[in-house]
């Protein structure tokens, strides 16, 4: 057994017990990328000589038992929306090609102080606009399970590289789903925290009232973990909260019993796939044996949620965007007249999706459409967020799908936007709640395609929503699986 | 307060380039017309949101809800210039450098 096949706390054991060394294991993921990553591409750029170089002052830190935390040494890939100071940061965006920005994101400066070594940055819709990673500026990443299938998105990329041990755990972020739905497809681990408990500060924006940063793993213990490591308040991002953080992994083994789980009836519709269907029942009667009381629940306003999400969201991202104009970073049309031509030429290099959203964000903040788009839309957010408010009333969890289908193919749905973002059906709500979600692997189709069962916590209740996550994987036999390649 | 059911069709052409302007984004004439049509089926699906009464609904536009964050207004360190400047396209004497911006 490699040691790629290894959680990142197996492998943080290992290192501490000294029974391999950081840059042992670094080279290890460098030589797997180099062999394996040509035929995923979770990766838009390695970083050979920097992780090595971190690597080696993992193991000094080790040696002289300096300032060490469990993730010293250990290897982590980082969404390429994710500032790393030198390091090249694209969103997966032509506008971005050769941009290293001068700063860390807080989660990276966390993360380097922890001793973590960064391995590369993986791959994305462009500025995380999408469901499926063909969206990238630089090509798909391609389904480690199935390579002629997408790997979701926008954090397909980091989903990839987890599943296909190329990285033992990596970041994501999470707008509309984007960690839970690539994790739910490329069957690993994924966590949006409750708003506000991660900062946002160097993470590239995109709908910043809805933008979260969280764990991307082969199991839940290494989710607790990775998100001990990157949470808490930051007077860099106002929007942090001031929230104490909890040990994430201290009572994860405290099991469900008596626990009540929600199960709203809006989540199990007719047009899903049958066996995402079957497959997530199973998972919540399993949690049921595991002794949870299960209800049915109404979560009345769900039908609205993909509306109000791409109202609101793309707003958003028009005003975020407007930033990319070629002057202070970022690529330029050379040879303009004047400046007006400099931007238009300049913006010319954003790619099909992020015009749309643009166009539709501008459109829903114009004169004459403003409170019929963008103001309605933060109304329904509202009553979406009472819908969950209502249901935490009489439960404590709620459990539902990540993803109406497994993942689809290649091509199926980009010729028709309004159908990509109707595969976000499950997963939007979330965000405009504000409210933590995780995706734990919950079984296969009948063609070998990993599914999710996405379970939702209260806002800053990531400790309950991860003993739940724990207790399901540790009886469900999903727990690590990988793709043979 | 306008709550009123937009048109159908929602936009035209014309619309589409108003708004590409101002978003300085610029179309070919086959861009258009693919995302006028674009634009028509997703407007068409955001109207369902007009079936909701929200007369007296309050708009949430941050989920967790926080006011007036403060903090202390003391000098820290920051980028140097060449830092800043560093990923600029163009540059001047430490400032970042446009073409023209009025026409003289």
């Amino acid at each position: 057994m490699s040691v790629c096949d290894k959680s990142a706390l197996e492998i943080s054991e290992m290192l501490a017990a000294g029974q391999i060394s950081s840059v042992e294991v670094t080279q290890a993921y460098l030589d797997r990328i180099a062999t394996v990553d040509p035929g995923i591409h979770a990766y838009l750029h390695i970083c050979p000589e920097t992780a090595l170089t971190q690597a080696r002052q993992a193991d000094e830190r080790r040696a002289q038992g300096d300032g060490v935390t469990a993730v010293t040494g250990v290897p982590i890939a980082l969404k390429d929306n994710i500032c790393a100071r030198g390091l090249r940061t694209t969103c997966a965006s032509r506008m971005l090609e050769n941009f290293r920005p001068p700063y860390d994101a807080t989660v990276t400066a966390r993360l380097r102080n922890a001793g973590a070594v960064i391995l590369g940055k993986t791959n994305l819709d462009e500025f995380a606009m999408g469901s499926s990673t063909e969206n990238s500026g630089f090509g798909p990443t391609l389904n480690p399970w199935d390579t002629e299938r997408i790997p979701g998105g926008s954090s397909g990329g980091s989903g990839a590289a987890v599943a296909a041990a190329l990285a033992p755990w990596a970041l994501g972020s999470d707008t509309g789903g984007s960690i839970r739905q690539p994790a739910a497809h490329c069957g690993v681990v994924g966590l949006k925290p409750t708003y506000g408990r991660v900062s946002r500060y160097g993470l590239v924006a995109y709908g910043s009232s809805l933008d979260q940063i969280g764990p991307m793993t082969i199991d839940v213990k290494d989710a607790a973990l990775l998100l001990n490591v990157i949470a808490g308040h930051d007077p860099m991002d106002s929007t942090s909260h001031d929230v104490p953080t909890p040990d994430f992994l201290e009572g994860i083994d405290g099991g469900v019993a008596g626990m009540r789980i929600g199960m709203p009836k809006e989540y199990f519709t007719e047009g899903m796939d049958p066996e995402v269907e079957q497959t997530v029942h199973a998972a919540i009667a399993a949690l049921k044996n595991l002794g949870a009381e299960v209800h049915e629940i109404s979560l009345p306003h769900t039908r609205y949620a993909i509306a109000a999400y791409y109202v609101s969201a793309t707003a958003e991202a028009s005003s975020n965007l407007a930033r990319y104009d070629g002057v202070q970073y970022g690529e330029r049309e050379p040879d303009c007249k004047n400046i007006i031509e400099m931007y238009t030429k300049t913006r010319a290099r954003f790619g099909d999706e992020v015009k749309r959203r643009i166009m539709l964000g501008t459109y829903a903040l114009s004169a004459g459409f403003y409170d019929a788009y963008y103001l309605k839309s933060l109304k329904v957010r509202t009553l979406i967020q009472k819908d969950f408010l209502n249901a935490f009333e009489s439960v404590d969890l709620i459990a539902a799908p990540v993803t109406p289908t497994p993942a689809f193919r290649l091509g199926e749905n980009t010729d028709d936007p309004l159908s990509m973002y109707l595969a976000d059906v499950f997963t939007v709500s979330l965000n405009l709640a504000g409210y933590a979600g995780v995706s734990v692997p919950c079984g296969f189709s009948s063609n070998h395609l990993p599914i999710g069962l996405q379970l939702i916590s209260p806002a800053f209740e990531e400790a309950r929503l991860l003993r739940a996550a724990y207790a399901y994987e540790a009886t469900a036999g999903f727990k690590g699986l990988r793709p043979v390649r | 307060m306008s709550d009123t059911a937009p048109q159908d069709p929602h936009i035209g052409p014309d619309d589409v380039r108003h708004v590409a302007l101002l978003s300085r984004l610029e179309f070919n004439d086959g861009e258009v017309t693919r995302f006028t049509r674009e634009l028509n089926d997703i407007l068409a699906y955001v109207d369902q949101l007009q079936e909701l009464n929200t007369e007296g609904v309050e708009p949430t536009s941050h989920a967790i809800k926080q006011v007036n964050v403060f903090r202390p207004d003391t000098p820290g360190i920051s980028l140097t210039n060449d830092e800043a400047l560093a990923n600029a396209p163009d540059s001047e004497s430490g400032c970042f450098k446009t073409p023209p911006i009025i026409q003289g």
